[in-house]
């Protein structure tokens, strides 16, 4: 229902899942896979483009790293049939798939040096030694590793490690590339530099990838496109700024990123916008699809777009309310609000702490009275 | 208290080793006895050494141990190999449960219903088919096979198990089929599990007596037999001679070993300084 907001300032060629003639790369059509009683993945279908870098995003247990096992040939779908490149994968083994996959651990060939694990692929193909020796020089310096060729995995750090498994997947230059959660085993600060980078590499190969993450964070940084899985199933698929912005439910709303979520009843419908009661009072939201009059509905409202402010606003806002701080949590380049309105409700707020204080007592501080503000825009209307 | 302590330790300690060393040690200085009768000093010599070399039976018997052993360790391994990998590799298969109570049997077995059960399985297919047409060599090591490639298959399923399958996958992911990803990375990993169950298969095949003694046959006698024989005519010095040569044989085996693992161990050190001065 959202999509046609942000459709019209595309491209097709950044996009290619908006252009209806464009063919797949991968079909994923009514795919099931069962662990005994255990359903893993529920009949899932979905389209996954050349060029793109697809994440399924989930937390454990959700079925995603089933999904990408069945595309790379390492489970059999229950039912359903999988496409990639036109072909039907039913019974291609993982060792004739055109794809590749990089592991969680990333699962280097502890006896073999660097070189030949990422050799070994390439032998496998039987291609001539002094190509071989050529595509390894060009991955090496891909992923910055010259000098390592003769190292064994246990004698390089993790960031490296987690770049020989990626050049061991890239080197065949695979229709597809794989990736299992590939930052999970990287330290925090490691892992934020690796992300880009990792996007990075991704354009200049043009391989499609599929990356399988429970990080968020990650997600909204590399993707093209995010599938959020639950219980085996896709809740939403869309851009990162779709599934931020325009969550189409509550659980994608509370599962990316955080959101106040109150529940509501639609009391005026007009042309761009609703009025909904809720009990922190009466929400003006911007919305332009026909609802129908008197509808439970829920809305989110994210913490940082609600403005904070010690003193009541000038004029009075269609979105306002007002009360005392409860409980602050100070992250450094914002801080984190609790504030308990006057229906006793607590709403999170987030504030950048733009300027550095003058004094170790800042301006909103515990138990002051605050004004809360936001505009109507901001506001998520959610049916589910 | 804290003393006390440390005194019952000690004494624990010593007892410990007392008991431990000083049986071989014994057995050591009284293998170079001149007395005839073992529990009699008679000033120290090496005659027992020279009437053991000269005894043909104790070497027959060496001989006859150590092919067996050697056959024995090297068939169970390969066996158990195969088993360990349809067990943990296989998934699961038609008689699977069946197949893997059978495997371990032989480690919870009492050696002499196993000796016994087989002496009768080589009787009754005598009868049948006239094979195994005497008892010795064959018999004997397919006995001991039957009992180490259990041994065997719990070494290799642990450390199946342990190594989990990422690597068998991401090789099978890069292009190898099922057959070059067992030579090229199942076999190597495992090397290290094979060879402490050829090691070990080895071990209970030269020490094996009770199994042996039941599906031995006429003049084939192993080296416990003959030992375990000699001992019920009275304690001879010459076999205190032979116990000393193969405790300095295991002696030197086992040094060689621990040299090896303390190798091991400084490499895996300097590895992980290696990775840590590049992280």
């Amino acid at each position: 229902m959202l999509g046609d907001q942000i459709s019209t300032d595309q491209n097709a060629t950044d996009r290619p899942w908006l252009n209806s003639d464009a063919e797949p790369l991968i079909r994923i059509r009514g795919v099931t896979k069962k662990f005994g009683e255990f359903v893993a993945v529920n009949n899932v279908d979905l389209d996954i483009h050349q060029g793109e870098l697809f994440c399924l995003l989930g937390g454990s247990g959700c079925g995603k790293t089933t999904l990408l096992r069945m595309l790379a040939g390492f489970e059999v779908p229950t039912s359903g049939q999988i496409l990639i490149d036109g072909n039907d994968m039913s019974d291609v083994p993982p060792y004739e798939r055109p794809t590749n996959m990089m592991f969680q651990n990333y699962a280097l060939f502890p006896h073999m040096s660097v070189e030949k694990n990422i050799a070994f692929g390439l032998q496998q193909d039987k291609l001539p030694k002094d190509e071989i020796e050529d595509r390894i020089h060009a991955i090496l310096k891909l992923v910055e590793l010259q000098d390592y060729k003769k190292r064994k995995p246990q004698q390089l750090s993790g960031g490296q490690r987690q770049r020989v498994a990626l050049a061991r997947a890239l080197v065949k230059e695979p229709k597809l590339l794989l990736l299992d959660e590939p930052l999970g085993a990287l330290d925090k600060k490691l892992r934020e530099q690796t992300q880009f980078e990792l996007a990075n590499i991704q354009d200049q190969v043009g391989i499609t990838f599929v990356v399988v993450t429970h990080d968020q964070e990650e997600a909204m940084t590399l993707s093209t496109r995010i599938a959020v899985m639950d219980k085996g199933e896709f809740i939403q698929i869309g851009s990162p700024t779709e599934i931020y912005e325009f969550p189409e439910n509550r659980f994608v709303a509370d599962f990316i990123g955080s959101a106040n979520i109150l529940e509501g009843q639609i009391v005026e419908d007009s042309a761009d916008h609703v009025q909904v009661l809720t009990d922190i009072g009466e929400l003006n939201i911007e919305h332009s699809q026909p609802v129908q009059k008197g509808a439970q509905v829920w809305v989110a409202l994210r913490p940082e777009k609600i403005h904070l402010s010690a003193e009541a606003p000038s004029e009075p806002q269609p979105n306002q309310s007002k009360g005392i701080v409860e409980d602050i949590g100070y992250l450094g380049n914002s801080s984190i609000y609790k504030i308990r309105l006057e229906s006793g409700r607590i709403i999170d707020v987030t504030a950048p702490n733009q300027i550095r204080p003058k004094s170790r007592s800042h301006g909103i501080t515990w138990e002051d009275t605050v004004y809360l503000t936001w505009d109507p825009s901001s506001v998520m209307l959610l049916n589910k | 208290m804290n003393n006390r302590r440390s005194r019952f330790l000690s004494i624990m300690l010593i007892s410990g080793l007392t008991f431990l060393y000083v049986p071989m040690i014994l057995l050591v200085i009284y293998s170079f006895n001149y007395s005839k009768l073992v529990p009699v000093w008679g000033g120290w010599s090496t005659r027992w050494y020279y009437v053991l070399f000269e005894s043909q039976d104790v070497w027959d018997a060496v001989s006859l141990s150590l092919k067996i052993a050697l056959i024995n360790a090297t068939f169970a391994t390969i066996l158990g190999t195969l088993a360990g990998l349809a067990m943990v590799r296989f998934g699961r298969f038609r008689g699977r449960t069946l197949f893997g109570g059978m495997l371990v049997a032989p480690l919870v077995m009492p050696e002499v219903i196993t000796g016994l059960s087989l002496l009768v399985f080589f009787i009754s297919f005598k009868q049948l088919i006239g094979w195994p047409a005497e008892r010795g060599f064959t018999t004997i090591t397919i006995a001991h096979i039957t009992f180490s490639l259990a041994y065997v298959t719990v070494i290799i399923q642990a450390r199946l198990t342990g190594m989990g399958q990422s690597l068998e996958e991401a090789a099978a992911d890069l292009g190898a089929k099922p057959f070059k990803v067992l030579t090229a990375i199942t076999l190597p990993r495992l090397a290290p599990g094979m060879v402490s169950g050829w090691l070990l298969a080895f071990t209970l095949s030269l020490d094996d007596l009770v199994i042996a003694s039941f599906v031995t046959g006429p003049g084939a006698n192993t080296l416990p037999i003959l030992i375990f024989s000699r001992i019920r005519l009275g304690l001879r010095p010459d076999i205190n001679a032979l116990a000393t040569i193969i405790i300095l044989f295991v002696a030197v085996c086992v040094a060689i070993a621990a040299l090896i693992m303390f190798r091991q161990q400084r490499r895996e050190e300097m590895d992980q300084q290696i990775a840590a001065r590049e992280g």
